[in-house]
């Protein structure tokens, strides 16, 4: 007979707890928009915050309630955008991918050291040191915009310099916030040409620090007529609105500062 | 009064969950990489156990020890506990979604949580009666969200100190929290129980 009582009343509380659960369920169930869920299969799921909301199911409920624009996703790109203005019918024209480049070559073989930095692994913390690199606007290779990058896209070479790998890179801009010397910067994909260089010292004291850096010969902008790359000061810098064709600029380059580096994703 | 200011005090320091107890060890490493993920898990652990320890306490009373099946104990608990967490959420999600987000995904997780259902089984062990039960669940909870808080901070230090690789993650994470049970061994002795 116990064995009957234990049964019952386990399987009776078993009941009991279902049936509320059940009822419960019933009393205060969450009419949720069911395009909200439509929208979220359609956004690549990266929760990068690029859009400027924390995560794709905010940005996708956003969207549902026409709180934000369609074309925010930066990971999902054309291809989100028209999977999206299909669903919602609404129009939308893409803009052109943007990926994150690190305008910097100067790692350990190429730009010289005034030090040794033990402190916090973090390339703030060594900034406000001053860093242990020679040139005051080099890479610090500490890897804090590898940290924050949510697809992993930038390495650090063990020669301690962060190179962004464009064909990951989702163009979220979270690692252009983290770097405290402000080296990377956001491009449109099809621009190739760069001046991998942002130091504003005058060109002895580049060429002493750094065997890669700008020294503001202008023979860049000279080449191309000031079409593409413009001096600001003693320091090279693309103006990524207009399409340089000319390549004679790289070979131009006494200090090799300037790269070919596609951006494109490779087919 | 100065009864439950002792045992919450107990539960809190001499005999705490995590360091001295051994209970809820894997959320202590699991969830605590994070500060804020820490302090959520924290919040969601206080409020379920209280709760939980007054919900087991009338089960036993009402239920067990009534039909003398005091030995089913383990997996009634275990059943009332599973069904009030998933009520709650459901209610939560309705009445405060911003609890609900807050809280969401840890309410699910500590559902069976070994600590959850271990402070249910020393209610028992112990004797405690209604509000006993509930101030003794909500104290260790307080002491398992402490543990998991400091955890969480040296955790996010540690991460940042560069450790030599060999001891990198998980190695100096359970060397870190070795220590700390060490340093909790400093209150033993504090209140007598």
């Amino acid at each position: 007979m116990p064995s009957v009582i234990a049964i019952i009343v386990l399987g009776g509380t078993g009941l009991v707890c279902g049936a509320a659960l059940a009822f419960a369920a019933k009393v205060f169930e969450v009419k949720e928009d069911p395009r909200i869920q439509a929208i979220l299969d359609l956004l690549p799921g990266a929760n990068c915050g690029a859009c400027g909301v924390p995560g794709c199911a905010e940005y996708a409920k956003a969207v549902a309630q026409q709180k934000l624009p369609i074309d925010l996703c930066k990971r999902g790109g054309a291809e989100t955008l028209a999977k999206l203005s299909i669903y919602l019918g609404v129009k939308a024209e893409a803009k052109e991918r943007r990926v994150a480049i690190v305008l910097c070559q100067g790692d350990n073989t190429k730009a010289s050291r005034r030090g040794v930095y033990n402190g916090i692994a973090d390339c703030a913390a060594a900034h406000a040191m001053g860093g242990d690199k020679g040139c005051r606007y080099g890479c610090l290779g500490l890897g804090s915009c590898a940290r924050v990058c949510p697809v992993n896209a930038i390495e650090i070479t063990p020669n301690r310099l962060a190179v962004v790998h464009p064909e990951i890179c989702i163009g979220c801009g979270l690692c252009a916030q983290t770097c405290p010397r402000a080296l990377i910067k956001l491009v449109p994909e099809s621009r190739r040409i760069h001046v991998l260089c942002r130091s504003k010292d005058r060109g002895p004291v580049v060429k002493k620090l750094c065997s890669v850096g700008c020294i503001g010969c202008t023979l860049c902008a000279k080449t191309l007529g000031n079409q593409g790359i413009r001096m600001e000061g003693p320091l090279a810098v693309v103006d990524y609105s207009v399409q340089i064709e000319n390549d004679e600029v790289i070979t131009k380059c006494p200090q090799h500062s300037i790269a070919n580096r596609p951006g494109r994703r490779l087919a | 009064m100065a009864n439950y200011v002792l045992m919450v005090i107990g539960a809190v320091l001499v005999n705490n969950f995590v360091l001295t107890r051994f209970l809820g060890i894997c959320p202590f490493l699991g969830v605590s990489k994070e500060l804020p993920t820490a302090l959520g898990m924290g919040l969601a652990v206080i409020f379920v156990m209280t709760c939980a320890s007054a919900v087991t306490n009338l089960v036993r009373t009402w239920l067990l020890v009534p039909f003398s099946l005091d030995y089913l104990q383990t997996i009634a608990f275990i059943l009332v506990i599973a069904t009030f967490v998933q009520f709650v959420e459901l209610v939560m999600k309705k009445t405060s979604p911003a609890l609900h987000r807050a809280l969401g995904i840890f309410l699910p997780l500590i559902t069976t949580n070994c600590c959850v259902l271990g402070v249910a089984v020393l209610n028992v062990q112990k004797g405690h009666g209604f509000w006993e039960s509930v101030v003794f669940g909500f104290g260790a909870a307080v002491g398992f969200a402490l543990a998991l808080i400091i955890f969480a901070g040296l955790r996010e230090k540690i991460d940042r100190a560069n450790p030599p690789r060999a001891f990198r993650g998980v190695a100096i994470a359970l060397v870190t929290a070795g220590l700390l049970s060490l340093a909790f061994m400093g209150f033993s002795g504090l209140v007598k129980m």
